[in-house]
C-alpha cells in the first residue's frame, strides 16, 4: 500500500489537484469561520434576549426560546435539506454555498445561544441584584458585570462546539457544496487511494481546528484569568 | 417632613405574602434598626425599598414625593436616593476594589473618572481599605469585602443607606471592624436602615428600633423602650430570649 501511495504522490499533488483542495479548504474554512462568527454574535444576542425578564421583552423572549429549542433538536442534515427546499419552494436562485452557509449559521446560533445562556446564568444572582440596586441598565449589567464573569464558563464549551462544528460542515457535501469531504470523495473517485486522499483531508481538517482550539485557550487565559485560586 | 415614609406596604413572593401593612417614617439623620426573628421580613423590607422585590400595595415617599416602583424612571430615582450593602457583600468579582467603588458613579451617573476615583480613594481610606485598591474581592477577607461594599454604597452619595445584616457572614473577630465603620457613618449623620442581630450594637447606635415578626411591624420605639420596656408581648418574648444569650 505504501508503494502505491508513493507512486501516486506526484500525480496527487499536481497543481490542479492542489488548487482543487485549496478551494475546498477555503469553502470549509468560510463555512466554519462565518458560521462561528455569526453564531457567536447572534447566539449572544439571543441569549441576552432570553434572559431579559422585563415584561416588554416577552414576545422576543418567546421567539428566541422557540428558535433555540427548535434548531438544537433538528439534525444538521435535516436543517440543510429544510433550508434547501424552502428556498427552492420560494424559487430563490441561491448558490448551494449560500444554502449551506445559512444552515450552518442557524445551527451555530442555536447551540451557542444555549451555551451562552447557561454561562450567563451561572453568575451568582447577587451580582445581578447589586447591579440593579446601583441603577445599571440591563445591557450595562451584562457588559460590565455578568459577561466578564461568564467567559470562563462560556469559552471552553463554545470552542469545543466550534471544533465539532468544523467537522459538521462536511455535511454540506450532501447538497453538492465542494468542501473538504466532497473534495476527498471526488479524488477517491478519480482513482487515488483512499488512505492518501482521506489522510490529506484529515491533515487539512486538523490544520483548521487545531489553531482554533489554541485560540480558544488563549482567549480563556486573557478573558478569564485565574488569580490566587 | 420625613425623609422616607412607608405607608401600608405589602409584598409577596409568588402567592406568599412576606410583608403586610408596613408603616414607618424616617427623619433625616435617623438610624432605624430592624430586628426580629429570621423570616420576619427585615431583609425583605430592604429589598422592597430597593425595588429588588416590587411592592404590590402601599406607598413609599421620599422627601414627601410618592414614588412608583413599577415606573422605570421613578425606580431609577428611588435607587439613586438609596444604596444598599448586602449581607454577602455582592462585590463584582471581576473588578478590583477601586473599580467596584467607581464603576457605578462613572458608568451610571456619568461623573468624571478623576473626580470619582479621588473620592473613592478617600472613602476606601476612611473604611481602612486604602492599601487594597488593586486587589480583587476573592483576595480579601469577609470583613475587608464588607468594608469595600460600604465604600461602594457611599460612593453613590445616597440620601439613605440600607445595611442588610452586614456582619452576619463574618467571623466574630471581623465583626468589629465593620461595626466601627458603621459607627463612623452614624456619627456623621447618615440616615440608615440597619438589619442586624448584633443587639448591643443596635442598642448603641439606633435612634429608632423596629421589631418585626411574620412580615408585620409589631412595635416601634427608641432602643430603651424596645430593649428595656417593650410594650408588646412578642417583643418582650424576643428580646428576653436574645438578652438571655
Amino acid at each position: 500500500m505504501l508503494d502505491q501511495i508513493l507512486q501516486e504522490l506526484p500525480r496527487f499533488f499536481s497543481y490542479y489537484n492542489l488548487l482543487f483542495f485549496a478551494k475546498a479548504l477555503g469553502v470549509t474554512f468560510a463555512l466554519s469561520a462565518i458560521g462561528c462568527v455569526v453564531g457567536f454574535s447572534l447566539g449572544f444576542l439571543l441569549a441576552a434576549v432570553r434572559l431579559d425578564s422585563r415584561p416588554a421583552g416577552r414576545p422576543l423572549r418567546i421567539a428566541s426560546t422557540v428558535f433555540i429549542e427548535l434548531f438544537r433538536r433538528i439534525p444538521f442534515l435535516v436543517t440543510l435539506m429544510l433550508v434547501f427546499f424552502i428556498f427552492q419552494g420560494l424559487n430563490a436562485d441561491l448558490a448551494m454555498f449560500t444554502v449551506a452557509l445559512i444552515s450552518v449559521c442557524l445551527i451555530a446560533t442555536a447551540f451557542i445561544a444555549e451555551i451562552v445562556r447557561s454561562g450567563l446564568e451561572s453568575v451568582h444572582r447577587n451580582q445581578w441584584d447589586a447591579a440593579a440596586a446601583m441603577n445599571f441598565t440591563y445591557l450595562q449589567t451584562l457588559r460590565l458585570v455578568i459577561i466578564p464573569q461568564a467567559w470562563k464558563i462560556i469559552l471552553p464549551p463554545v470552542f469545543g462546539f466550534f471544533v465539532l462544528f468544523i467537522k459538521d460542515t462536511a455535511l454540506a457535501s450532501q447538497i453538492g457544496v465542494v468542501e473538504l469531504a466532497f473534495a476527498g470523495k471526488t479524488m477517491n473517485n478519480k482513482g487515488f487511494s483512499a488512505a492518501l486522499v482521506y489522510g490529506t483531508v484529515l491533515a487539512l481538517y486538523f490544520m483548521l481546528s487545531y489553531p482554533l482550539a489554541r485560540f480558544g485557550k488563549h482567549l480563556e487565559k486573557k478573558l478569564a484569568p485565574t488569580r490566587n485560586r | 417632613m420625613p425623609q422616607l415614609e412607608i405607608v401600608d406596604l405589602k409584598a409577596n413572593y409568588g402567592a406568599h405574602t412576606v410583608l403586610e401593612r408596613i408603616n414607618l417614617s424616617v427623619e433625616k439623620g435617623e438610624i432605624v434598626s430592624l430586628i426580629g426573628p429570621s423570616g420576619s421580613g427585615k431583609s425583605t423590607l430592604l429589598r422592597v425599598l430597593m425595588g429588588l422585590l416590587p411592592p404590590i400595595e402601599g406607598q413609599v415617599r421620599i422627601d414627601g414625593e410618592s414614588l412608583d416602583y413599577n415606573d422605570r424612571e421613578q425606580l431609577r430615582r428611588i435607587r439613586s436616593q438609596m444604596a444598599i450593602v448586602f449581607q454577602q457583600y455582592n462585590l463584582f468579582q471581576n473588578m478590583t476594589v477601586l473599580d467596584n467603588v467607581t464603576v457605578a458613579p462613572i458608568k451610571v451617573k456619568g461623573r468624571p473618572r478623576k473626580q470619582v476615583e479621588d473620592y473613592a480613594i478617600q472613602l476606601l481610606e476612611k473604611v481602612g481599605m486604602g492599601a487594597k485598591l488593586q486587589a480583587y474581592p476573592d483576595q480579601l477577607s469577609g470583613g475587608q469585602q464588607q468594608r469595600v461594599a460600604i465604600a461602594r454604597a457611599l460612593a453613590l452619595q445616597p440620601g439613605i443607606l440600607l445595611l442588610d445584616e452586614v456582619t452576619a457572614a463574618l467571623d466574630p473577630e471581623l465583626v468589629n471592624e465593620v461595626l466601627d465603620t458603621v459607627r463612623l457613618l452614624a456619627a456623621e449623620g447618615m440616615t440608615m436602615f440597619i438589619v442586624s442581630h448584633e443587639m448591643g450594637f443596635v442598642r448603641e447606635v439606633s435612634s429608632k428600633v423596629v421589631f418585626m415578626a411574620d412580615g408585620h411591624v409589631v412595635e416601634i420605639g427608641g432602643p430603651r423602650q424596645i430593649f428595656d420596656e417593650p410594650r408588646e408581648a412578642r417583643t418582650r418574648d424576643f428580646v428576653g430570649k436574645i438578652l438571655r444569650h
